[in-house]
């Protein structure tokens, strides 16, 4: 089950979150009241080049002085606040949601290409295995993630959804089989400038889990979305690859496709074929992927779970249901549903 | 004063009014158990092996064979096959030897991993309507893939691959020598393994000629002993294997005794007739993991950097540290086997007890390469008494990339594990020269019963993986969300890094 639903403007005009709100309410269906989230690019326009970090704390005393001490260590913490939230009737506050605005100091690290972004990773890394009390949900530029356990309706009213603006935003709306309720297991999944909603159970999760972690990651969350933020993070920021490169190693066309294809082509998804092999995800999903340049969203490679597309002037939507879009905008045009396994991406026209 | 004799360990009887006298158990019993006197049929049942071939060979069904009740006094430490063992070694002074394999009573962990399957939440994939993909590429592959871009501003893939081998089941078959078993035993398992689409090993004993034409599908082994070892022979095999050790006998070299060497074999190894070949228990060129590098790097030379080079291992206590070595040696497949693995000869003492099992060497393999970071960059093969196509699935699942199969092999071709193959009398044709024997087996049936047990393993496999949600071997591999352990220890779990039922 579950319900997806991601839209981009591709002018970059920031759209707040009232419509995802409804939209993401709409799909009730397909969640059970235990998780729900949002999360959206462009929203810290005043923090444009900090890292925005989200936490999720027990208490404000012990893990978030461990948290402190960490970051002072590694870089500058430029503002922090409480997230603001408001009292929901039905939703019970399980932890303290926090966010700082932080600048790591890129000398510490040499022979990196990416020393900030190797830095964040290596916080939310040692912050979530290491200090209990405390879960980095969150790390990337101008960008937040929204999430706790209840329904789509009360988290969004919870965080107040409406009033954040940006050109990016994806919600989930959570019907937990394999793993239990909570807060860190609601979606969107987020490193650095990669977020994931995700509809499906990865049965190759073991698989994945093992190459993540032999590459460095850490999987804390105990549920399968986690390792898809990893891997797009691994092949896309790390590996360099192109995000419909990405998806391709994520659901590869089969075999007998590959081998029908003309030379050049088929050596290139040969090779990549048996270089991410690893990577390679099974099972029923439909997953959209968020990052500052845009989206993305596919799904397994015989289409086991929905996944629709509409679009309209410079929005394009993506979701579980045609009906959620319809409520997100209701002069949408050309609703199409993609092939399995069929990358669709949503760009910046400049 | 004598020890006197060891009490018979099969009891043959035949229903004489059932029995028409045909005399097929007479001709198809090698090791003498049947012979006639005065028109009647005398039974030596102390010469029998339980190899079963005049059971299945009678029309009448009038042979039964037990297993003779042991008639010591029983004692739970002195069995009556450790008092046995002693009292032969009292009587000859020599190493006991064995075929086939281990043959002691310890758990089977296979039998305690239990396979996962989907309900509800996420759907099973029927094999028969959705491309279930069990092709799987063995090889150096790379840690990432790098792009160029042309002057238009094209990207261009840099990579290149390394050859891999293609198969199309994650499953072939092992290295059992011409010499060990018959020509004909070889050329069933060929034939069959290109039926199929898979590869089987020579052995350490050369390529006979009417093997050339199912070359492509055979890896060529080079061992200590270097027997049938020229540069004729390396180009010949789609791969080349470097044998260090063997799960039958770890630490240890080999030894085809001279009357196994006829004309045939002893063109085929090189060697002359009827001398006895000794492989040493070290290749006499490689004391330390820096010499293996070498050697995998001379047999890429000589063959032009175009076939992948797996160098073999017995599963020991530190396999794991041995085989990360080894995949940082520029070797392209690992291949691990447990202390299951058969043999045509070991001494006993060796088969019994030394090694450790398969899967948690495949765990611990998988686990180290893991940890450094390179474990797709090798492929992983597990041998060593692996049963059906549940194991074939287990092992994947605790890491394997593909599995070899031995025995399993040879009981598709009629083996009945009597565990007599080094005394070169094997009634099935399998694991003797004997032309008399050898020709029992007709090389097109035994390879259609090799390649139909093939297929049906390979169907098994994807029944098992569509049951997971699974479509791609890939994600079942190393995979151990799809595995749990039953009544297995937490030390145990521990290695295998498998959780326990109902977690
Ligand atoms: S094979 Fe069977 S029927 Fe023929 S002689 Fe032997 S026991 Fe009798
Ligand atoms: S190969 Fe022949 S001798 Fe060896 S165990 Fe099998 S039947 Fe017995």
């Amino acid at each position: 089950m579950c319900g997806i639903i991601g839209v981009i403007d591709r002018t970059k005009a920031r759209m707040d979150g009232s419509s995802i709100k409804k939209a993401l309410s709409l799909m009730n269906e397909r969640g059970s009241g235990e998780g729900a989230g949002y999360v959206a690019y462009g929203i810290y326009p005043d923090y444009p080049d900090c890292y925005a970090i989200h936490v999720f704390f027990d208490n404000l005393v012990e893990p978030k002085s461990k948290v402190d001490e960490v970051l002072h260590k590694w870089g500058r913490i430029v503002h922090q606040e409480e997230i603001p939230t408001y009292e929901q009737p039905c939703l019970k506050r399980e932890h303290i949601p926090w966010r700082y605005f932080y600048r790591p100091y890129t000398e510490f690290i040499v022979g990196s290409n990416n020393p900030a972004e190797d830095i964040i990773k290596h916080l939310v890394m040692t912050v979530n295995s290491t200090i209990p009390g405390a879960l980095i949900f969150s790390s990337g530029i101008n960008l937040g993630v929204f999430k706790a356990a209840g329904w789509p309706e009360e988290v969004a009213d919870f965080y107040r959804i409406e009033d954040y603006k940006g050109y990016i935003w994806l919600a989930h709306n959570r019907y937990p089989t394999n793993t239990p309720g909570w807060w860190g297991g609601a979606h969107p999944f987020n490193l650095l400038d990669w977020a994931v909603v995700h509809n499906g159970e990865i049965t190759s999760y073991g698989t994945n889990r093992s190459y993540v972690e032999s590459n460095g990651y850490k999987c804390t969350m105990s549920t399968d979305t986690e390792v898809v933020a990893y891997l797009f993070d691994l092949l896309g920021r790390r590996h360099g690859l192109p995000s419909e490169m990405i998806v391709e190693a994520l659901a590869p066309q089969f075999w007998d496709e590959i081998d029908l294809l003309p030379e050049k082509e088929q050596k290139l998804k040969r090779t990549l074929r048996l270089t991410y092999g690893p990577a390679l995800m099974n099972g029923p999903f439909a997953i959209v992927v968020a990052t500052s340049k845009g989206i993305v969203g596919f799904t397994d490679r015989i289409k086991l779970r929905p996944l629709v597309v509409g679009e309209n002037g410079s929005r394009l939507y993506i979701s579980s249901e045609e009906a959620a879009i319809r409520v997100m905008d209701p002069e949408v045009k050309s609703i199409y549903m993609p092939r399995a396994g069929e990358p669709v991406v949503g760009r910046f026209s400049q | 004063m004598s020890l006197g004799s060891v009490p018979l360990k099969y009891k043959i009887s035949i229903d004489r009014d059932q029995c028409m006298k045909c005399m097929r158990c007479v001709d198809n019993c090698s090791y003498g158990v049947y012979r006639i006197e005065d028109d009647k049929i005398l039974i030596d049942s102390r010469r029998c092996t339980a190899c079963h071939r005049c059971i299945s060979m009678c029309p009448r069904d009038a042979i039964s064979l037990q297993e003779k009740p042991v008639d010591y006094r029983s004692h739970p430490l002195w069995t009556a096959q450790a008092r046995e063992d002693i009292i032969n070694q009292a009587r000859t002074g020599k190493i006991i030897l064995a075929g086939m394999g281990n043959a002691m009573d310890y758990p089977i962990i296979f039998d305690r991993l239990v396979l996962d399957a989907c309900q509800v939440t996420n759907p099973s994939i029927d094999p028969l309507r959705e491309p279930m993909e069990l092709r799987t590429y063995l090889g150096k592959k790379p840690a990432k893939l790098e792009f160029t871009k042309s002057d238009k501003g094209d990207i261009e893939l840099k990579t290149e691959l390394s050859p891999n081998l293609k198969l199309d089941t994650p499953l072939m078959i092992g290295h059992m020598s011409y010499g060990a078993i018959s020509l004909n035993a070889q050329l069933s398992l060929a034939k069959a393994v290109a039926k199929t689409g898979t590869f089987m090993g020579t052995g350490e004993g050369g390529m006979h000629e009417s093997l050339y034409p199912y070359q492509s599908n055979m890896i060529v082994q080079v061992a200590s002993g270097r027997f049938g070892v020229d540069i004729n022979y390396l180009e010949r095999g789609a791969a080349i294997e470097i044998k260090i050790g063997q799960g039958a006998k770890p630490g240890i070299g080999g030894h085809l005794p001279g009357e196994k060497v006829c004309s045939d074999v002893s063109c085929t190894r090189m060697i002359p007739l009827g001398s006895d070949a000794i492989s040493p228990a070290p290749h006499h060129d490689i004391y330390s993991i820096e010499d293996l590098a070498q050697l995998v790097r001379s047999l890429k030379e000589a063959t032009e950097w175009k076939k992948p080079i797996f160098v073999k291992i017995a599963a020991v206590h530190n396999v794991a540290a041995i085989a990360a070595g080894i995949a940082r040696s520029s070797a392209d497949a690992v291949v691990i086997d447990g202390f299951r693995g058969g043999t045509g000869a070991a001494p006993k003492v060796f088969r019994d007890n030394v090694g450790i099992p398969i899967e948690a060497a495949i765990a611990a393999v998988d686990k180290k390469l893991n940890d450094q970071g390179i474990r797709n960059e090798v492929s992983v093969i597990a041998s060593g008494g692996i049963r059906n196509s549940a194991d074939l699935a287990k092992s994947i699942a605790l890491g394997a990339d593909a599995v070899y199969i031995g025995t399993a092999s040879l009981i598709a071709l009629g083996c009945r594990v009597c565990g007599n193959c080094y005394r070169g009398l094997c009634p099935w044709g399998i694991a003797t020269q004997q032309p008399d024997l050898v020709n029992r087996i007709d090389t097109d049936v035994g390879s259609q019963h090799v390649a139909n047990l093939i297929h049906a393993w390979t169907l098994e496999l994807s029944e098992l993986m569509g049951a997971a949600g699974i479509n791609s071997i890939e994600s079942l591999r190393g995979n151990r969300e799809r595995l749990r352990g039953y009544m297995l220890d937490e030390g145990m779990l521990k290695v295998l890094n498998v959780d326990p039922v109902g977690a």
